[in-house]
């Protein structure tokens, strides 16, 4: 009898001796886990590695250089672009948030007429296609006759509304989201203890949305400086941005400068989402 | 302490929501300094409005709110000499207990030193000295509430509100919590306004009750009065257990009663002079009503029935006697000692009974 069942114990661990929750060690769920990941980062590996590639065509691998980088830093017009990219996705970001944010508080905290029109309208720009929004965008701008020419960052002033138009909705949708879980009582709470509406809004609602600000705005960071259809649309003559830019350095040859130029702007966004993050678990306590 | 002067005088206010909801009606109240007061009702009754209303979170529709004699109405919560512990506690989650406890005195404009002194005290009051660093993550539900209790306080109010101060706290807990509020109120000497629904804290802590059902505020009373001497069948019923029947006077005199009591017969009790409604209850509570094998004798209001059911529960035991008809009787016997037999089984025919004194006539 028992050694019946000491050999069905060591027969049984020996046969399925993966656990229920190990799941890290079958077979199956490793390739899915290997394959979505070169899915994700074998284009842009190969991006990275080719931008060290000693080659003009860039198809082969030629040897190792810096030059390329040396190259795109040196190149007026691809810098310029980065710097406008920037500078749009900086801007944007902050109106969007503002916005995004004050809209958000306006559907959660008020009932008024119209309500459910209002918050469609508002969220559409997350649904109509970016090629009509930049047909808008272009035909809105014609028709009110948007100065061109003008210094810069002022020239820049019609992509960044066309940016702050699509990406509002986004941190809108994410703070809406947490304010969900808002404990009311927490606002009575600090108007209890003396606190001015504006006090309560500074020092309870505030450091509440947080997280849903940084999500929103990393969002609204990313959507705008990578954005290139509606760009496309409402960029003047005089004003590049770098996916624009990029795009029409690609049409003559894809050079190793591209890759260099898109191996930083990758470094630039994943250095600031960290950064963000970061700031965002250092203040940020457990929900509770 | 001043008998003569309320605190907080509620004139004849009501509140609607919407054309239809009325959430409190006429109530008329005076809440006396440094008394510890209950709202008690059972839920949706109007307590919280009402309790709202004096933190300021709600306005009346019609009626005024005087709190130290000074007219409510267009005062923000935030300007009037009360503070709140809010159910959920509503400690701030970003904030460490420090900054929890001197947010009201910042926002005030009471800074540096005495901020950090007062904080200090009040934390000591609260048992929580020791605990400022920390964040309300890292604290149990009973120290949050100690927390809430403390942000409140160090705000030195006319007033302390209290919002179902127990109810998110298990069993050993909210009993520790009841002795733990009365002490801190006679420690701070400030008036407290509790709401709550379990009757059973109310009776032990409040010194003042005032009953709420529909809106309206059914009998405020000292405990030991609301609980011998409740002036309705809703208090009656809500406060403690009841034995209630139906009655018609029959006859009154100036200090006795005749009452024909469906499911008893014709008593006799003494009553308030001149009460001569005809339909009234007539109650008794459990724990005065005595079980006996044999007719109890005179001066007493008996009755027979058959033992329906004996539910022991440790310290005593209920006994329920059905008396035909539908009726029926509960008594509360203590098992005051470990040998106390069973005076009774299943099927018993037996006596219940108890003092005509001890019978409660309810009008209303």
């Amino acid at each position: 009898m028992s050694t019946t069942s000491a050999g069905l114990e060591s027969r049984r661990r020996t046969k399925a001796g993966i656990g229920p929750l190990d799941y890290s060690r079958r077979l199956w769920i490793r390739l899915v886990l290997i394959g979505t990941f070169l899915f994700l980062y074998a284009p842009i590996v190969t991006l990275i590695a080719f931008s060290f590639n000693d080659s003009r065509r860039n198809i082969v691998w030629r040897g190792f250089t810096m030059k390329y980088y040396e190259k795109a830093l040196n190149n007026d017009g691809l810098i310029e672009a980065f710097v406008n990219s920037l500078t749009i996705a900086f801007v944007s970001t902050i109106v969007s948030v503002i916005l995004g944010a004050m809209v958000a508080i306006l559907l959660w905290r008020f009932r008024f007429p119209g309500q459910a029109p209002y918050e469609g309208t508002v969220m559409l720009p997350i649904v109509i296609p970016e090629i009509c929004m930049g047909v808008a965008m272009l035909a809105f701008f014609a028709r009110i006759g948007w100065p061109a020419g003008l210094p810069w960052p002022l020239n820049l002033g019609s992509i960044i509304i066309a940016h702050i138009s699509f990406s509002f909705p986004f941190v809108a949708v994410v703070v809406r989201a947490r304010l969900a879980g808002f404990n009311r009582e927490l606002e009575e709470a600090a108007r209890d203890l003396g606190a001015s509406q504006w006090q309560t809004f500074r020092d309870v609602m505030i450091p509440y949305m947080r997280p849903g600000l940084v999500a929103g705005g990393l969002l609204a960071f990313t959507l705008s400086l990578d954005d290139f259809v509606i760009t496309f649309f409402t960029s003047g003559p005089d004003t590049v941005t770098f996916p624009v830019k990029v795009y029409s350095m690609v049409r003559f040859s894809v050079t190793p400068e591209v890759n260099a130029a898109s191996t930083v702007l990758i470094i630039v966004t994943v250095l600031l989402t960290a950064i963000a993050l970061w700031l965002q678990n250092r203040t940020q306590p457990k929900d509770m | 302490m001043n008998e003569a002067s309320p605190i907080i005088r509620i004139d004849n206010v009501t509140k609607r929501f919407g054309q239809s909801v009325v959430a409190v009606s006429e109530v008329g109240l005076e809440i006396r300094e440094g008394e510890f007061f209950a709202l008690l009702g059972p839920s949706g009754c109007g307590k919280t409005t009402l309790l709202r209303m004096l933190a300021g979170f709600e306005i009346p529709t019609e009626g005024e709110i005087y709190i130290d004699g000074q007219p409510m109405t267009g005062v923000q919560p935030n300007r009037r000499p009360v503070n709140m512990v809010f159910q959920s506690y509503a400690v701030f989650p970003h904030m460490t207990v420090f900054d929890n406890v001197a947010y009201g005195m910042k926002v005030t404009g009471v800074a540096g030193p005495e901020m950090r002194e007062r904080v200090e005290e009040a934390l000591e009051l609260v048992q929580l000295a020791g605990f400022g660093d920390r964040k309300p993550d890292q604290l149990s539900g009973g120290q949050r509430q100690r927390v809430a209790l403390a942000r409140a306080l160090v705000k030195r109010p006319k007033v302390l509100l209290l919002d179902e101060p127990l109810s998110a706290l298990d069993a050993k807990l909210r009993e520790a919590m009841q002795m733990e509020l009365v002490r801190l109120q006679h420690t701070v000497g400030i008036t407290f306004v509790v709401v709550t629904h379990d009757q059973s804290e109310a009776l032990s802590m409040a010194d003042r009750i005032a009953v709420m059902d529909r809106g309206a505020v059914k009998q405020v009373a000292p405990p030991a009065d609301l609980y011998e001497f409740p002036n309705s069948r809703f208090v009656a019923d809500f406060i403690g257990r009841m034995n209630l029947f139906e009655g018609k006077v029959v006859n009154a005199n100036p200090d006795r009663l005749t009452l024909a009591v469906d499911g008893i017969g014709t008593i006799e009790v003494p009553g308030p002079p001149g009460t001569a409604m005809d339909s009234v209850g007539v109650a008794v509570r459990p724990e005065k009503t005595r079980i006996s094998g044999l007719h109890p004798g005179n001066g007493q209001i008996a009755i027979e029935g058959v033992v329906e059911a004996i539910a022991y529960q440790g310290n005593e035991s209920h006994i329920v006697l059905d008396l035909g008809d539908g009726a029926r009787i509960a008594a509360t016997l203590q098992n005051s000692s470990r040998t106390t037999t069973p005076v009774a089984a299943i099927g018993d025919r037996l006596w219940a009974s108890w003092a005509a004194a001890d019978t409660l006539i309810l009008s209303d």
